[in-house]
């Protein structure tokens, strides 16, 4: 009984102390994986809150916009060409699923605006792979996915600028969302459709604003989690990741997607180095789920979600 | 109870800008021959309704008479499937609601419509986004015009929190609010707006009789001083005999009355559809 809870409480942290530069390394990946949870968290989030709904197909989003760039490389465009034009269809995407999906639905329940994107989901997967095919693609962003010594610590550099790259696009959507005049106007209209429309927010305007920022975000997560990974369907799968994070940053809060990223991320990498070998490894595959539903249980609106406050 | 000339100042002598009587030029809003269908159902059929510039109309009529449903029309939330809607001399039939609000139509809701996980401030704030210009940059650096403009409105906001006299409670969240004063913040949220017109439906719902004294204050100060036209929705005749330069009757759907305050509570249309649609 002793030696395993010495295993549990007093070993890993031992480990932890006997080598600071490894620990470090451990961090580093942790935090490096975390931001790019927190990047397809976001888009969820933005989602949301303009609209109330869950968006099913945000991980798709995420394949068909990594997808539409490798496709679009392959076919000799240069990468800044090509992420260009990928950045044009997410937009017209935007467009789209305002036109067809989100007027014909407005003042449904949130259910059905839940399912709608269902739809949409398995519509983008199909199409992707109608446009591009169902192979596995390789994507080459010039920045090999390798480590280098930094001050007696090992870095991957890949990993590193994709971290770079969230932090900085987090911070200038917390910005923008928090300052700008549409981003009172999201927070309105994410309150209530009928009183924002009737002090003159289009909510039209702000559903297509939301939905192209949502898409350029999933091409961010998708040029990241693809170089890394390789662009393939299960790209679509890391959503799943996301939900852990939303539930413990709170389906409202872009600070709380990030911080809630990070969690999970440090969280699951320390859990596989430290703690995994006591059951045998694998730590990171279920460690998400399981801190998601401890939250469940103590503070189901998250981290810095909104107090759920409902009229009985 | 509620005589109307029990109030000093009341309908029709209290001097209004360009109120009963001194009519001058169209009236702010024309409704003419307006129907409004849902399914079988006919909500609205052929009414016709001015709304004069500067006067404080009240709509009165039993539950479900239409009139709700009328402010809807009014402010984009319904379209008509016949007649038109005139504001300002022009047509503005079929315009959705953000485009009406930017006409300068405010309005409130029956059931309170607040921003509720914001501040009373913000909701107010948020009730002036019409009145401010976007300056993606220069608002997220927080730097320059943007900050003027954010002062600018903002003082704009801090005088009508005075008006309402809700200082005390400008920081709170405005869905933990008790029911009146979320009213009252909704009113001032609409005002934020600076509007030509404003709807209000039922803004004494739910209310005690201080609240509907304090209420009743307002927006006749809001008559008389920004000199805001105002059609509302409300329940209490005495109220209503009290504060309204004017009263529309609706009932089933249709005008059935439309006056002077003395002249339709002595109306035989009216009483009857008052007497047999909720007493009997």
């Amino acid at each position: 009984m002793a030696s395993v809870l010495y295993a549990v409480f007093v070993g890993p942290f031992k480990d932890m102390a006997s080598s600071p530069s490894f620990l470090i390394e451990v961090l580093l990946g942790g935090i490096a994986t975390g931001l790019m949870y927190s990047l397809v968290a976001l888009g969820f989030v933005l989602i949301f809150k303009a609209s109330g709904v869950f968006n099913f197909a945000q991980g798709v989003m995420v394949l068909f916009a990594a997808l539409t760039l490798v496709g679009l490389m392959e076919k000799g465009l240069p990468v800044p060409i090509a992420l260009l034009v990928t950045m044009a269809v997410m937009i017209l995407l935007a467009f789209a699923i305002e036109r067809v999906v989100l007027r014909p639905l407005v003042n449904q329940e949130q259910i059905i605006l839940f399912m709608a994107t269902i739809g949409l989901n398995f519509f983008l997967e199909g199409f992707g792979e109608m446009l591009w095919g169902a192979n596995v693609k390789r994507l080459d962003v010039g920045i090999p996915d390798r480590s280098v010594m930094l001050v007696g610590i090992q870095v991957n550099q890949l990993e590193m600028s994709a971290a770079g790259t969230a932090a900085v696009l987090v911070t200038v959507l917390a910005v923008f969302f928090q300052r700008t005049r549409i981003g009172r106007a999201l927070r309105a209209v994410a309150d209530d459709h009928e009183a924002a429309l009737s002090i003159g927010i289009p909510l039209k305007t702000i559903w297509i604003i939301v939905w192209s920022v949502a898409g350029l975000v999933a091409l961010v997560a998708g040029v990241m989690w693809g170089a890394k990974s390789g662009v393939q369907f299960s790209l679509s799968l890391i959503a799943l990741k996301a939900l852990p994070v939303l539930i413990l940053g709170g389906f409202t809060s872009v600070p709380g997607a990030v911080v809630g990223g990070l969690i999970i991320g440090v969280g699951e990498k320390l859990g596989e180095v430290y703690w995994g070998p006591l059951v045998g490894g694998a730590i990171e595959n279920w460690f998400a789920y399981v801190v998601a539903l401890v939250f469940l249980l103590f503070r189901p609106q998250g981290l810095f979600g909104e107090k759920i406050i409902e009229r009985v | 109870m509620s005589d109307p000339e029990a109030r000093p100042g009341a309908a029709g002598a209290r001097p209004s800008v360009g109120g009963v009587g001194a009519i001058s030029g169209p009236p702010l809003l024309m409704v003419e021959d307006v129907s409004v269908r849902f399914g079988a159902l006919l909500a609205l059929s052929k009414v016709s309704l001015e709304v004069r510039r500067g006067e404080v109309l009240a709509i009165i009529g039993p539950n479900g008479a239409g009139k709700t449903t009328l402010l809807n029309v009014i402010s984009g939330f319904y379209h008509p499937y016949e007649g038109r809607i005139l504001f300002d001399g022009r047509e503005r039939t079929h315009l959705a609601p953000p485009d009406v609000a930017a006409l300068g139509i405010a309005r409130t809701f029956q059931n309170v419509a607040l921003f509720r996980g914001m501040s009373v401030l913000d909701n107010l704030m948020t009730g002036r986004l019409l009145k401010m210009r976007g300056h993606f940059l220069l608002d997220a650096l927080w730097w320059g015009p943007a900050k003027r403009q954010e002062l600018a409105n903002r003082a704009k906001v801090e005088r009508i929190i005075d008006f309402l006299e809700i200082q005390a409670i400008r920081k709170m969240p405005a869905g933990k609010l008790p029911y009146g004063l979320q009213k009252r913040v909704e009113l001032g949220r609409a005002l934020a707006a600076e509007p030509t017109l404003l709807l209000l439906d039922e803004p004494m719902a739910g209310m005690n009789v201080e609240e509907k004294e304090d209420m009743s204050r307002f927006i006749l100060d809001v008559n008389s001083e920004f000199g805001t036209t105002i059609a509302l929705i409300e329940h209490d005749m005495g109220v209503v005999m009290d504060i309204s330069d004017r009263v529309a009757v609706l009932d089933y759907g249709r005008k059935i009355a439309d006056g002077a305050p003395e002249h339709v509570r002595k109306d035989q249309a009216v009483l009857d559809a008052y007497l047999g649609a909720t007493h009997g």
